[in-house]
């Protein structure tokens, strides 16, 4: 059977389990749409928090990522694991003692001010939404390359899913198809891992399998190996990269530090019946993260030791099938510079741009070797290849000869994984426009079925927005998801920290640091990602930190400011500091 | 329950956060990017231990902390009698 007849079988299998869940967990109460009655398993929440968590970025991209930045990858992989370990000491069970609905609700009630809760409303819709729109064109993208779908009609089925299960069911609907989709995304990711794994080294575990010899006869390790390739053709060594220290150590805090901001990751532990719950669901949570995360990187190592060995100094006319296949998707192309017949490999880009592939009357115009021709101006460096980093997991199968349903699981996967974190992020947007906004600024009488009505409406809306970016995608939307852990790591950790460890901190000092490090973010990333993208070199940036670690120092000037607006403002009214003193204690 | 003892409970919960949370720092932050390049002089098995702690080690220990953090505060609120009764609190 083809690849596609797979992919069809498997997607369609896969998407009537999501919405067979969503027509059985159906939302009757607004505490069942906004927190799922707060009844759910810790072991079912962690589950489900790593689905939330691990998007198509995590899913398509990161492995993708990291083979082309060998030791730099860690940034990723740390950074977006080590946040766990701050949620579960120092967030998570507090928050589930305070036990409302809501981050602007703790912002809200713990700085007894409605501009609290207002600037934390925005930051949270904001962050929400240009992680969404990211979500849904992972979902056109994954329809357009294995079911040959238009984008456009892939991004519309992908939107009717989620709104079926969102909509209907919310956090309730939501957590059980989160739990499916998990299932689905690391099934489909850990398959191929070990299959290559074996292949290579003859340790089918991936995570012991890149740190063991190859099988080929050479009695090497796979690791020197690898180095060995990389400075041979001129790249850096695989296991040293590139990046100056105190950006890897900045970017890496400001991811950590982001993660455990980010609304629709904190809202999870709102879920669970009870603070101990809460903090064992952290725990779950990351182990079910870390299977994919420490996998990660052995497949970025497996795929860019195949990758290097089967094209370099090789004729193209020897090259096998899928390189030829995925030549007319324009992720992966060879112009021949110096009229060889052989792929030559080095640093450098070897085009101008992304490939345009040359055609006339719709037919791929070919060159003397048989290979899909560009339109886009060489470059004046050796090299001759241009690849696209989401290949790696994508064409993994593939490169490793894998039968034709591994390659269609890896589909099934990837949609898995965009549509249960756009889930997660449609519902933290929905809350904030009918809890936090209607009921909580507006309309404070509204009856609870109201309320659902305008939390499914808000949903629903919420859907065709993200949706309308997943078909006209802002060219910046790859540029500003480090905005969204920026602007978290900057304006929510600080004051959700001081509202629970620093009893004294009021609602002047809070505010006034959540909107410094918001704007003072925003107007770095800004400033370089959007207006003069010519200047984003490391002789330009602040101390060396590129705009994706700046999120690190607007969180440390939010601290600093909050604490110094602190102290000229009054004390925090004795219920509040009674308030914090509660929720310190899971009882009492 | 009295005052004092829910202050003496705080101030260990407060000293088992800042000292996992300083494992944490020294093991992701200390080992995975300021010492990795010292780190990387040592290889075990096919892994340069600078490199593993970043893109292996770390994340490991990252899930054991929480775990011991886990046990650590059930054991001191059942000590302090502060932990949840069957019943939703």
């Amino acid at each position: 059977m083809s690849v596609q007849l797979w992919t069809y079988i498997f997607v369609g299998i896969t998407f009537s389990l999501y919405i067979g869940i969503a027509i059985w967990s159906k939302a009757s109460s607004t505490s069942e749409f906004y927190v799922a009655k707060g009844t759910v398993n810790p072991l079912t929440n962690g589950m489900a928090t790593a689905a939330d968590w691990m998007s198509a970025a995590s899913f398509l991209s990161m492995a993708g990522l990291i083979s082309f930045m060998g030791y730099d990858g860690a940034v990723y992989l740390m950074g977006w694991t080590g946040g766990y370990v701050l949620l579960a000491l120092t967030l998570a069970p507090y928050l589930r003692k305070f036990g409302k609905f809501t981050v602007p609700d703790f912002i809200g009630d713990r700085y007894y001010s409605q501009i609290a809760r207002t600037v934390a409303v925005i930051c949270a819709l904001i962050v929400s939404f240009t992680y969404v729109a990211g979500q849904m064109r992972g979902v056109g993208l994954v329809f357009s390359k294995f079911l040959e779908v238009d984008i456009f009609w892939g991004v519309i089925i992908g939107m009717a899913i989620v709104f079926m299960y969102a909509v209907l069911g919310g956090m309730k609907g939501i957590t059980y198809t989160q739990v499916a989709q998990y299932c689905v995304l690391i099934f489909a990711f850990m398959v191929p891992a070990f299959f290559i794994s074996a292949q290579l080294t003859g340790n089918p575990i991936p995570q012991l399998g890149f740190g063991s010899k190859l099988v080929d006869g050479s009695d090497m390790y796979l690791l020197d190996k690898l180095d060995q390739l990389h400075t041979e053709l001129g790249f850096a060594a695989y296991t040293s990269g590139t990046k100056s220290m105190q950006d890897i150590f900045f970017i890496t805090v400001a991811l950590m530090v982001g993660t455990a901001g980010l609304p629709h990751v904190i809202v999870r532990f709102f879920t669970v019946p009870k603070v101990k719950d809460a903090r064992i669901s952290v725990g779950y949570a990351l182990i079910f993260i870390a299977i994919l995360y420490t996998t990660a990187p052995a497949i970025a190592v497996f795929s860019r030791t195949n990758l290097i060995t089967t094209v370099n100094e090789q004729p193209y006319d020897q090259m096998p099938e899928w390189f030829t296949t995925w030549e007319e998707t324009a992720l992966l192309n060879w112009v021949d510079k110096n009229g060889d017949g052989r792929i030559t490999y080095v640093p450098g880009q070897a085009i101008v741009g992304s490939p345009e592939i040359n055609r006339t009357n719709g037919e791929i115009v070919r060159g003397e070797y048989g290979e899909v021709t560009l339109l886009n101006p060489l470059t004046l460096t050796e090299n001759e290849l241009y690849v696209d980093r989401d290949i790696m997991v994508l064409a993994n199968p593939e490169i490793a000869g894998l039968p034709n349903w591994v390659a269609a699981l890896v589909a099934a996967g990837g949609l898995a994984a965009a549509l249960s974190t756009a889930a997660g992020l449609l519902l933290v947007i929905s809350t904030s426009v009918s809890h936090d906004l209607i009921k909580k600024q507006f309309n404070p009488d509204i009856s609870d079925k109201k309320e659902l009505l305008y939390a499914r409406i808000a949903a629903g809306f919420a859907v065709l927005v993200a949706g309308y970016f997943g078909i006209n995608p802002p060219g910046f939307v790859a540029e500003v998801v480090a905005i969204a852990f920026g602007l978290a790591a900057a304006s929510f950790f600080p004051a959700i920290i001081l509202g629970i460890f620093y009893k004294k901190m009021n609602r002047e000092g809070a505010i006034a640091g959540m909107i410094v490090g918001l704007l003072f973010t925003l107007a770095y990333i800004g400033f370089f990602k959007l207006i003069y993208p010519e200047y984003n070199t490391p002789e330009y940036w602040w101390f060396g930190i590129s705009p994706e670690g700046i999120g690190t120092f607007g969180m440390l000037i939010n601290l600093v400011v909050s604490l110094a607006v602190g102290m000229v403002f009054p004390d925090p009214p004795e219920e509040v500091q009674e308030m914090v003193e509660s929720i310190r204690y899971p009882r009492a | 329950m009295n005052n004092h003892n829910l202050k003496e409970y705080w101030a260990i919960n407060i000293r088992y956060v800042l000292i996992l949370i300083s494992i944490w720092f020294v093991v992701s932050y200390g080992f995975g990017i300021l010492l990795a390049p010292t780190l990387n002089n040592i290889q075990i098995g096919g892994f340069k231990l600078g490199f593993w702690f970043a893109q292996q080690g770390s994340i490991y220990v990252f899930v054991i902390l929480i775990f011991v953090y886990v046990y650590l505060m059930n054991k001191l609120d059942i000590r302090f009698g502060v932990q949840e009764t069957e019943e939703k609190s």
